[in-house]
């Protein structure tokens, strides 16, 4: 069996924890840490959208903003949109939009801010986790949450949740967000090199790793609205 | 328009397209290389109306630090406001940038050139490799035409004269070291029907795409969902199995 840096096996995921409601100025708001990357993300919304000429007679517009903090990784990260920045806002918000009520909120905005804290790969997808529990915590109506996490081929065999070090090695990097009660994939990316086969598998790694992920979203859910609620 | 959205969606729920094209059918595809003098290659490449120019140019630089004995990629994309009412001015929109990520994505990953034999001197200088795909008309699935003519593009390309000094851009040299042909599949979901080639008409009430972008031997390079819509297993199998046939229909074409 590959034997991984962390010591985890090949289909374990990294410590994960998740906190919901960090932010008391946002609506809705949740840190997500997977191993060293962490992830915080916080909704401001639904509210009436400006500028008005944007807005939409049926439905809401879901504006999600991913940024890496300057010292989120060893070289300083240049402040401000990158081309890969605008791509992951526009694949975040496409992972989230199917889980949403949009169009119970005509003519509003909602504005998803995501922030990454500190990057040890997987940063897209600690972002859909961190901005899923955001959005529930805000109490913005949802099908489901929406989990996610990256998997690959390292020597032959297909391991889950990959660190920076792991990126280096693997043969594809394959991150993947579902809904998880219909196990339907809602965002799904892909580089490297491998057999339609080696992705097949993959993504039902990817599944079956969501769904430990979305047990620790309710449950961050439930001790914010639950437990803590009661007090 | 929303009487033509309908109709659209109506006819491929039978089957069927508004141009009387097979679900599975691209319309007339053409590659023409060699059509920009000045670039080091390029290549035009129109799928019906839909028509896309990728030039290739080259230039000395100084290799990445991480990467000190390989050359450098740069793919850009240009979304002229001459190809479509919907472009605008201004710097590159989330598509463009999108575009052009996944073609960079699909070239890269699959090691279609051999960057190794770009270098000139390890940690000094190499050949950088940029690809510029500029849209001319805009009438649906930009994604494979781009990749294509970038990789049309880059088979056309030659090394300008390097005298270790300056680069002599009169001088057409050797090919560059081109060894595989990855090309990108746009499967396009209209209501629950996956088709390829989209029309406008047909872009404009999708759910959205699945990219695959593979190699000749089967393998895949680069994949992006795009657009709001969700996947099953099942359908996510069924595309990664067809992406390989229809991809060799397309590499016949450079």
């Amino acid at each position: 069996m590959l034997k991984r840096a962390d010591g985890r096996k090949p289909e374990e995921l990294r410590p994960i924890t998740i906190r919901a409601g960090v932010i008391e100025q946002a609506n809705g708001s949740a840190l997500v840490q997977m191993g060293k990357t962490t992830a915080v993300a916080a909704v401001y919304g639904p509210k009436s959208m400006y500028p008005r000429h944007l807005r939409l007679p049926d439905r809401a517009v879901l504006e999600t903003i991913y940024a890496m903090v300057p010292f989120s990784t060893k070289e300083r990260v240049r402040p401000g949109p990158s081309r890969r920045s605008i791509e992951l806002c526009k694949v975040i918000r496409q992972a989230l939009e199917p889980v949403i009520f949009l169009e119970e909120f005509p003519k509003a905005q909602i504005d998803v801010y995501i922030d990454i804290l500190q990057a040890d790969a997987g940063t897209r997808t600690a972002a859909i986790n961190a901005a899923s529990v955001a959005l529930a915590d805000a109490g913005v109506p949802m099908r489901d949450l929406v989990s996610a996490v990256a998997v690959g081929k390292i020597d032959g065999e297909y391991v889950l949740d990959l660190t920076s070090e792991e990126e280096d090695l693997t043969a594809c990097d394959l991150p993947v967000a579902v809904i998880p009660r219909k196990e339907q994939v809602t965002l799904m990316q892909l580089d490297g090199d491998v057999s339609p086969e080696d992705v097949k598998k993959l993504v039902r790694l990817a599944l079956k790793g969501c769904q430990t992920i979305y047990q620790k979203q309710r449950e961050a859910l439930k001790r914010r609205w639950i437990d803590e609620g009661a007090k | 328009m929303r009487v033509q959205n309908e109709y659209v969606l109506k006819l491929i729920e039978k089957g069927e397209r508004i141009d009387g094209r097979a679900l599975d059918e691209y319309r007339l595809v053409q590659v023409e290389k060699g059509v920009i003098q000045n670039a080091e290659g390029s290549a035009r490449v129109k799928i019906g109306n839909t028509e896309v120019l990728a030039g290739v140019k080259l230039a000395v630089e100084q290799p990445f630090p991480d990467k000190p004995e390989e050359g450098l990629l740069i793919v850009n994309a240009e979304f002229s406001p001459i190809a479509s009412p919907l472009f605008e001015t201004g710097p590159p929109s989330e598509e463009a940038i999108e575009l052009a990520r996944v073609v960079d994505r699909g070239i890269r990953e699959s090691k279609a050139i051999q960057m190794e034999k770009l270098c000139i001197e390890p940690g000094e200088k190499a050949w950088a490799v940029f690809i510029d795909i500029h849209i001319i008309n805009h009438a649906g699935n930009l994604l494979d035409a781009s990749a294509l003519a970038a990789l049309a593009a880059l088979l056309d390309a030659r090394f300008p004269g390097w005298d270790g000094q300056k680069v002599d851009y009169t001088v057409r040299g050797d090919k560059l070291p081109i060894q595989h042909k990855p090309i990108a599949v746009s499967f396009t979901k209209v209501g629950n029907t996956f088709l390829l080639d989209p029309n406008l008409e047909e872009e404009s009430v999708m759910e959205g795409k699945l990219i695959i972008t593979s190699k000749e031997d089967g393998n895949i390079c680069a994949i992006q969902k795009t657009g709001p819509l969700v996947l099953r297993l099942e359908e996510i199998d069924d595309l990664l199995g067809k992406a390989g046939k229809y991809a060799e229909k397309l590499r016949r074409m450079v």
